[in-house]
């Protein structure tokens, strides 16, 4: 033997050997929902690679923040990686649930303006627009629209939308003109069955009506506090235009939404899409690849498009998630050595083509990637006027006190617009109160 | 002469422990017999409530374990007590608490009554009556969700059977004026029997000399039932309502499943209302004080309820 080739064996053993002697079962805590299959897939490149292996711990949405904010509350080692909900950011952080990656960022040259800036700033970033980073965009998410098309393009109906509205029935360009629609399939008979217009978000137990509502509210004028003046609540939560803005969604749900929708969220709203109850759904743009790949109303048959404009801009709900490395785990370099392998472009197309929704610049910006699939310039779109709840550490407080407020008012129908969103800028400021930010 | 496994015992245990044991007293003996019970009921029971009480007061937060903790004196209890959304929960369980227990009692009881009288398939119909409370609540709340769909939901034909009208044309988990009523609909059905089982038990127990005996007075059938059956049956139901009232004031895995507390706060229960204020808000100091004068309240009501029941038992 060479002492080349002696070179050669013996690298190869010493590497082999560090592997084995560093290989780790990791486990990833995630949402069990359509994008974590196909995660369980993509990873398996990382296994073949890194000698690690993966186990995974996914919870159903409505429990998700539940079980997980309880296993990060109580330092539980349960997860070494972590894709929790954008909202848990400030938590995650200030809480020291989450390692900060700026100096693994910097060491493995991964950079922030690789990816999309709504996905940082929303996943990634605590504060807010600060580079302080505590997670990697993973996987983007946000609240658009689903039609039927086929539905949309049948004669018969087209004639009578125009007589009645005096324009195309087509994809609205304005939430007024999507209640339109909406109301005009309002039980209407479509091939012997009643269906309804739009399937929206009304969940009152975790964070759906709050999800949905803010689609409404934002284009109408709602903001979170006043720009220039952090947590000063009064006339920006409950301005004016957000009173409209919540009126638009009662009135949209009294009117143009299926019977019995009172507690509706991500699942219920999938299932009256595809048994063809109802012409529109609003819902995360991770549901788009199944709705393609349903045999009832996928295939040509659906189509999509971002949120429609309000009187006062255009703007859509942020969903999505980043991956974070929790601190309580103890094997936290082979975490790290997963979201570097995870980061990389290869792994990141090929996380497209799964179905997972990369937030990669490289991926998004592809001149291919827009007509790749019927949703994916949709999806980019939407992704450019997204717009998140609060982040701070307390946003289940402040998450939990919306729900109650708006779920009264739109669905139970109690008391006023201006009430609720009174009674909501009370709440809110009783829980800044309690944290010390007023 | 060794007889017994006793016996053996003591032979075989070695002779300083053997003399140190019979060096004790009766007393030290049931001391050390009751010892593990009394530790683990302070460590399970009683620190965890003395603890929660201590919590009370403060305005701590177990998610925020690096905040300074400040003792607010009663603020939690202020603010409990004058929030007007808690006093909606409140109002929200006890309508739900008091329909339940009637329904329940009266729909078991009659339901007992039928098969205390003996006739053929008792047995049968006394299986297929309980089969509901076999179920777990999540999954009764589950498909009690499909049932009341107005589009789909056998519930709402068969009410419109009935009545006429659309099925489509109400939602019993979407009306604020019907769903506090949809939640008792389902606990009544699903836990009617073990409030019937009860009942049947209590009414076996009536020996049959007592009904013969008036029967040789003539007394009636209605006055039979009013002087036999129910005073004597009454430790039985009481029992029944006892236990519903416990079961009820703290439901909440069926409610969850049902409605999630909607629409607004209509079947927002206090246990609800306290997991969210505990475990998702993570108000822990306020949320200890919530679960304080709930405590004290279910307890104050318990145990007049409880003597209440010891003077029946004695008549």
């Amino acid at each position: 033997m060479n002492a080349k080739l002696k070179f050669t064996v013996a690298t190869a053993a010493l590497i082999g050997a560090t592997n084995a002697a560093k290989a780790e079962d990791l486990t990833l805590c995630w949402a069990s929902w359509d994008p974590a299959n196909a995660l369980i897939e993509l990873s398996k490149d990382f296994e073949k690679k890194s000698g690690h292996t993966m186990n995974f711990e996914f919870v159903p949405w409505p429990n998700f923040a539940d079980r997980m904010l309880n296993e990060l509350n109580s330092g539980g080692k349960l997860c070494d990686l972590m894709i929790g909900d954008s909202q848990w950011i400030g938590g995650g952080a200030e809480n020291g649930h989450y390692v900060k990656l700026n100096d693994f960022f910097e060491a493995e040259g991964i950079t922030m303006d690789d990816f999309i800036p709504a996905t940082v700033t929303g996943y990634a970033e605590w504060p807010k627009n600060t580079p302080n980073y505590w997670a990697l965009p993973a996987f983007g998410d946000v609240v658009g629209w689903t039609y039927r098309k086929d539905w949309f393009e049948r004669p018969e109906l087209q004639a009578e939308f125009k007589e009645k509205y005096g324009r195309d029935l087509d994809v609205p360009n304005s939430l007024d003109e999507l209640k339109d629609i909406a109301q005009f399939f309002q039980g209407r008979d479509i091939d012997g069955t009643t269906v309804y217009g739009a399937a929206i978000y009304t969940e009152r137990g975790s964070e759906g009506i709050t999800m949905g509502v803010t689609n409404a509210l934002y284009n109408y004028g709602f903001e979170y506090g006043n720009p220039d003046s952090p947590y000063e609540l009064d006339g920006f939560v409950n301005s004016e235009d957000a009173v409209a803005g919540l009126e638009f969604y009662k009135d949209l749900y009294d009117t143009a939404t299926p019977p019995g929708s009172s507690n509706w969220y991500m699942g219920e709203n999938i299932d009256a899409y595809k048994s063809g109850q109802v012409a529109l759904q609003m819902n995360f743009a991770f549901i788009w690849p199944g709705v393609e790949a349903d045999p009832n109303v996928g295939g040509g048959r659906s189509g999509y498009f971002p949120n429609p404009a309000g009187p006062n801009g255009q703007f859509a709900q942020l969903g999505g998630q980043g991956i974070s490395v929790v601190s309580y785990s103890d094997k936290q370099d082979a975490a790290l050595e997963y979201i570097k392998w995870f980061a990389q472009p290869e792994i990141q197309a090929r996380w497209w083509e799964l179905g997972g929704y990369s937030a990669l610049k490289a991926v998004v910006e592809d001149p291919a990637f827009a007509t790749s699939q019927p949703y994916a310039q949709t999806f980019l779109d939407s992704m450019a006027i997204v717009k998140d709840f609060w982040a701070e550490p307390a946003y289940a407080e402040l998450l939990l006190a919306m729900q109650q407020r708006v779920h009264d008012y739109v669905i139970a129908g109690n008391g006023t617009a201006q009430e609720a969103l009174d009674g909501l800028v009370g709440d809110w400021t009783e829980t800044f109160e309690d944290e010390g930010k007023i | 002469m060794i007889h017994t496994p006793m016996d053996k015992i003591a032979e075989a245990t070695p002779e300083p422990l053997a003399r140190k044991v019979r060096g004790l007293s009766d007393r030290a003996i049931a001391w050390i017999f009751v010892a593990p019970s009394i530790f683990l009921l302070l460590a399970v029971n009683i620190f965890p409530l003395i603890w929660t009480i201590r919590l009370s007061f403060t305005n701590y937060k177990v998610n925020r374990p690096n905040r300074e903790i400040d003792f607010v004196g009663l603020r939690n209890y202020e603010r409990i007590l004058t929030d007007s959304d808690t006093w909606m929960t409140m109002q929200a369980t006890a309508h739900f608490l008091i329909w339940t227990i009637v329904l329940q009692v009266l729909i078991g009881f009659a339901l007992a009554y039928l098969l205390n009288m003996k006739f053929k398939g008792n047995d049968m119909w006394t299986t297929i009556i309980v089969f509901p409370m076999m179920l777990s609540p999540a999954v009764v709340g589950n498909f009690w969700t499909f049932l009341y769909q107005p589009q789909i939901g056998l519930f709402n034909y068969v009410v419109t059977f009935f009545t006429g009208g659309d099925p489509s044309s109400f939602s019993m988990i979407g009306d604020v004026q019907l769903a506090s009523w949809a939640i008792v609909i389902v606990d009544t059905w699903m836990w009617t029997p073990f409030v019937m089982l009860i009942c049947l038990a209590g009414l076996r127990s009536i020996p049959d000399s007592i009904y013969e005996a008036a029967e040789c007075d003539r007394a009636s059938k209605w006055r039979q039932f009013w002087t036999i059956t129910i005073p004597m049956a009454l430790p039985f139901l009481m029992l029944a309502v006892l236990f519903r009232g416990i079961e009820n004031f703290k439901m909440f895995d069926l409610v969850v499943q049902l409605t999630g507390g909607g629409p607004g706060n209509t079947t927002t229960l206090t246990s609800i209302d306290l997991k969210r204020e505990a475990f998702e808000k993570w108000r822990t100091g306020y949320s200890s004080a919530y679960a304080v004068t709930l405590f004290v309240t279910v307890f104050g009501l318990a145990s007049i309820y409880v003597k209440a029941l010891n003077k029946v038992k004695e008549r």
